[in-house]
């Protein structure tokens, strides 16, 4: 297999594809047949890599893990929660967000510039990257699939009230929407709004109602009575 | 450059939430054991190849655009990664159809170790630069100031869509010098610039029909723009 014919037989329901045809799931399922041949090309060329001394494969472990397991919306969560609970700490997240983020040890890579946009009642923030999948990853993890795919990125600028609904997001014609498109290496998080009944409870449990969706603005905090149910 | 990555407004992609009785969950990240490994040889060979967050972007999009569109995210991933190794000759065609030798090299100078990775990712890529480090003059635009998008069309790597181009907003925030992307893609240094956010209205960017209560930002390097008439 040379490297400029890069194959094409792949099932496009497979893998992360952001764009597989209706009907089709837009991420795959785990394969139990031969490897396909991008699953061995991506074998034989991480071989190559580590024979050639330039990757040790126990990296490559420590990055998966980082992304799939301890870096993730959780930590999102709790910088949300602390916007919601504390006037001291969301001011310093309105003057240097990447600053007071830190402050709970979020940093780094593809965080590095970070600003906080905060829903209300009359203005709704949502983000995109209509040119690659740009994501505050120290705070968010990896993006999902809907957000990398053409569908997002291409309609998020121009019908963000349609592709809101589509996410069960019914926002009155009167509400602002503000769609900030993550054209260089600033980092947008969303601070979704505080859902009303939650005066008494701990940081700890707002931080269970924000999810990965209400970052990005693609959805709401959860509401409490529904997220106890 | 004019490629399929540029997708804001494009139009027939077909829906965000494909079925919004089953929401994309939060997990799994990943979809499938090569797109894992994909994604760690991507970050694991940068420091390897010394090419830059730009670099790996413009390899991406470079793309034929019929190519792009049809590949699921990390397969696009793969393609960039297999063309930045390619032009540095860290991985070529005849490797690839010998396989892996049989006597493994010594471990390359940028390998990355596992135990580095957290600190290397904590300290991440900041593209903040101090006027000092900035031969340029003061940032000429003021919050608040009306500028265009310029008409423009590089054959090169840019981040200013198309949408925009063209177009008049007005700056939001200024955010400092930042690296200048089209510079650094193509190896011509980091020639930081002021960088910008510029909203625009919807109706200025797609027209009477557009939503008249809704806008688009998109963080812009100073030499992207012009001061509106």
């Amino acid at each position: 297999m040379s490297a400029s014919d890069h194959d094409h037989d792949h099932d496009p329901a497979h893998g992360d594809h952001g764009h597989a045809p209706p009907g089709h799931a837009p991420h795959g399922h785990t394969h139990d047949a031969a490897p396909t041949a991008i699953e061995a090309r991506v074998k034989s060329i991480e071989a190559l890599l580590v024979a050639k001394g330039y990757v040790d494969p126990a990296a490559l472990d420590v990055f998966i893990d980082t992304y799939e397991h301890r870096v993730g919306p959780q930590n999102g969560a709790r910088v949300v929660a602390r916007a919601w609970t504390d006037p001291a700490f969301l001011e310093r997240l309105r003057l240097d967000a990447s600053k007071a983020i830190a402050e709970l040890g979020y940093e780094g890579r593809q965080g590095e510039h970070m600003v906080a946009v905060e829903n209300t009642a009359a203005v709704h923030n949502l983000v995109v990257c209509t040119l690659c999948s740009c994501y505050p990853w120290p705070l968010l993890g990896l993006p999902p699939v809907w957000y990398k795919s053409p569908p997002y990125r291409s309609r998020a600028v121009i019908e963000p009230r349609a592709v809101l609904r589509e996410f069960g997001v019914h926002l009155d014609d009167t509400v602002e929407i503000r769609v900030w498109d993550s054209t260089a290496e600033i980092r947008y998080l969303v601070i979704p709004r505080r859902p009303s009944g939650t005066e008494d409870l701990t940081e700890e449990a707002l931080a269970a109602l924000v999810t990965r969706d209400s970052m990005i603005g693609a959805g709401l905090a959860r509401d409490p009575a529904a997220a106890s149910a | 450059m004019n490629g399929a990555q540029d997708l804001g407004g494009m139009m027939g992609f077909g829906p965000v939430v494909v079925d919004p009785s089953h929401p994309e969950p939060e997990t799994p990240v990943f979809h499938s054991e090569w797109e894992r490994r994909v994604f760690a040889l991507t970050l694991a060979m940068s420091p390897v190849g010394r090419w830059n967050i730009d670099q790996s972007r413009f390899a991406r999009e470079s793309l034929p655009p019929a190519r792009y569109l049809a590949s699921s995210y990390y397969e696009i991933w793969l393609a960039g990664l297999e063309r930045l190794m390619h032009e540095r000759d860290l991985l070529t065609l005849e490797d690839l159809d010998r396989g892996a030798p049989a006597a493994p090299a010594s471990a390359h100078p940028g390998r990355v170790a596992p135990a580095d990775i957290a600190a290397v990712l904590r300290r991440g890529g900041p593209t903040a630069r101090t006027p000092a480090q900035a031969p340029a003059p003061a940032p000429a635009y003021a919050i608040g100031q009306r500028v265009i998008a310029r008409v423009m069309n590089p054959r090169g790597h840019t981040r200013l869509p198309r949408y925009v181009r063209g177009r008049a907003g007005v700056v939001i925030a200024q955010h400092g010098f930042h690296v200048f992307p089209d510079a650094n893609a193509a190896g011509n240094g980091e020639a930081p610039q002021p960088l910008y956010t510029v909203r625009f209205a919807a109706r200025d960017l797609w027209g009477a029909d557009a939503d008249p209560n809704s806008s688009v930002t998109v963080d812009a390097w100073e030499s992207y723009l012009e001061p509106a008439p």
